[in-house]
């Protein structure tokens, strides 16, 4: 199912929009060698990125791109963005944002910390989303908030399912309450498309903290994450505070979750697409009333 | 006032918190336990009773009285149960079609390890969902502290007002404070540059009305007859223009570029 192409032919069409952002970023060659932050195995670039950046040896999921994510999810020349031009403002002129988020930008090469926008899986129409780690550590303030509603907004309006994939920090904290109000905001769209028998998938990679997994992160149908991926309200240092005590090894990674009954599912990322496919099909396609 | 202050007042020791208003508002309470699930969280009260000559169902966070009740409450700040509990009223108010009246007072959900392992986050994503398109009137009213998520958990709402004193915000400050520059006694600053106080968050539109704070006799006399007044206009809507009124609330909250 999965092709070697499927993300690569299409990178700089999907990312033509943001190449002024690529322009302005330092033009550091991409490392020929990556090391597994996990067991220390070093692993050609090109190879680990043909395994989907896990490693081959520990099988240790490294943190995937957002864009990347998408493209490999979706079948080839399928995915189109949404809302590319959404940008952050800094409306509490909170100190550093505006740097921050100027740094964000180049770092990662997005304009937000979401990409969202309409794929097919298996020839199904499906409204994506997939979080950006490397913008402010995936948080949730306006833009997000704004990005993912709309996301499900049009999934109710065009009748089609939603997956979604989060890593993030929690709330964005420099846009204040605004971050805080976009908890209820996703949550109120995610319930308006269940509430039409529509279908949303949600896959929870490395971390899932705050106030994503107060709200849509653990409102999904079918919860699945990938191995090992930390997910929690509370970040385990601010437990380890509270508690007064270190927190047994595990504690909190996705296997745990799953024990203590709160995933459907833990599943090897090199497994995901076909695991969405299969779900989606099980679903006629993410609308059950509808035809397929 | 300055908002550090704001802060203080809004964590003082004695401060009424949520039971204070539930003993001088409601008539006839009873206070229904547990979330049929693991437990009863002290954490949040909740139960029913008369408001003005009303059926309501009231939902409250209490921090606690002396220091053993402080304990027994966990300073308000609530594990999952304490929301699940709150969601199994607010099924009932549904069901039984009262309003319900939420008083919200906490530093926060419990960052504990029980809490993780039980579900915090979910439990308070599931709130959201569901307040978002409960069937009948709900109102919060933010008595002293409002803490994040554990905090919006019982707020998602027709209306939120807040009492002159009290804070609502993304993060605790000294959390923020300890963030932004590694010192959490910089706590001062933080709260400035978060916008916590009633007035802030009523100017960018977060919530509807500041109570004066006077006497907390007066907050209730007050209270009473705003309470009494903004159920009656909400219940001569229907469940489904207060549900869409209450979407477009928090739906145009936020703020970017395009």
């Amino acid at each position: 199912m999965l092709k070697k192409t499927s993300f690569k032919k299409n990178r700089n069409q999907l990312e033509g929009y943001s190449q002024t952002l690529a322009e302005n970023s330092p033009s550091v060659p991409d490392a020929l060698f990556t090391k597994c932050p996990e067991c220390g195995r070093v692993t050609p670039s090109a190879e680990l990125t043909e395994n989907l950046l896990v490693c081959p040896k520990c099988g240790y999921h490294l943190r995937m791109p957002a864009r990347k994510r998408l493209l490999q999810i979706c079948d080839e020349g399928s995915f189109q963005e949404w809302d590319t031009g959404v940008y952050s403002k800094d409306p509490l002129s909170f100190p550093g944002y505006a740097v921050k988020l100027k740094s964000s930008r180049l770092k990662s090469r997005e304009n937000s910390a979401v990409v969202t926008g309409l794929g097919q899986l298996g020839g199904m129409n499906c409204a994506l989303f997939a979080m950006e780690g490397q913008f402010m550590m995936g948080s949730m303030g306006s833009v997000v908030g704004e990005k993912i509603t709309r996301v499900f907004e049009r999934a109710l309006e065009q009748k089609l399912p939603v997956i979604g994939f989060t890593v993030s920090g929690g709330a964005r904290m420099q846009e204040g309450i605004l971050s805080l109000m976009q908890m209820a905001k996703t949550s109120g769209a995610v319930k308006r498309h269940s509430d039409k028998g529509l279908l949303y998938t949600a896959v929870l990679t490395h971390p899932t903290t705050g106030g994503v997994t107060a709200s849509f992160a653990m409102e999904a149908d079918i919860t699945l994450a990938e191995p090992g991926a930390l997910i929690g309200f509370a970040g385990p240092r601010v437990i380890e505070q509270t508690m007064r005590q270190k927190l047994p090894k595990g504690f909190q990674s996705a296997e745990f979750l799953m024990e203590k009954g709160f995933l459907d599912g833990v599943v090897p990322r090199v497994e995901l697409k076909d695991q969405l496919i299969r779900i989606l099909c099980l679903h006629k396609g993410g609308n059950p009333h509808g035809s397929v | 006032m300055d908002p550090y202050k704001r802060l203080q007042l809004a964590r003082k020791n004695g401060r009424p918190s949520g039971r204070y208003y539930i003993e001088h508002l409601i008539t006839d309470f009873i206070e229904l336990h547990g979330d049929r699930r693991f437990g009863d969280d002290p954490a949040v009260m909740a139960g029913i009773g008369f408001l003005c000559g009303r059926p309501v169902t009231v939902i409250a966070h209490e921090k606690g009285g002396d220091i053993r009740d402080k304990a027994h409450r966990n300073f308000g700040s609530a594990n999952p149960e304490g929301y699940r509990k709150a969601l199994r009223q607010m099924k009932l108010a549904e069901k039984f079609g009262r309003p319900v009246l939420c008083f919200v007072d906490t530093a926060g959900a419990f960052a504990g390890m029980g809490a993780e392992e039980r579900g915090q986050g979910e439990a308070i994503a599931e709130n959201l969902m569901e307040m978002m398109t409960l069937k009948v009137p709900v109102l919060s009213v933010f008595v002293g502290e409002g803490g994040s998520g554990g905090a919006l958990a019982l707020a998602v709402a027709d209306e939120v007002w807040m009492l002159e004193n009290a804070v609502y915000s993304v993060i605790s400050p000294e959390g923020c404070a300890s963030i932004l520059w590694k010192d959490a006694a910089k706590v001062k600053e933080a709260c400035s540059c978060l916008k916590i106080t009633a007035e802030d968050l009523l100017e960018m539109g977060v919530i509807e009305r500041i109570v004066p704070e006077t006497s907390p006799e007066a907050i209730c006399e007050t209270l009473r007859a705003q309470l009494d007044m903004a159920f009656t206009e909400l219940s001569s809507m229907t469940s489904e223009e207060r549900c869409e009124k209450r979407y477009r609330r928090f739906r145009r909250l936020g703020v970017f570029g395009e």
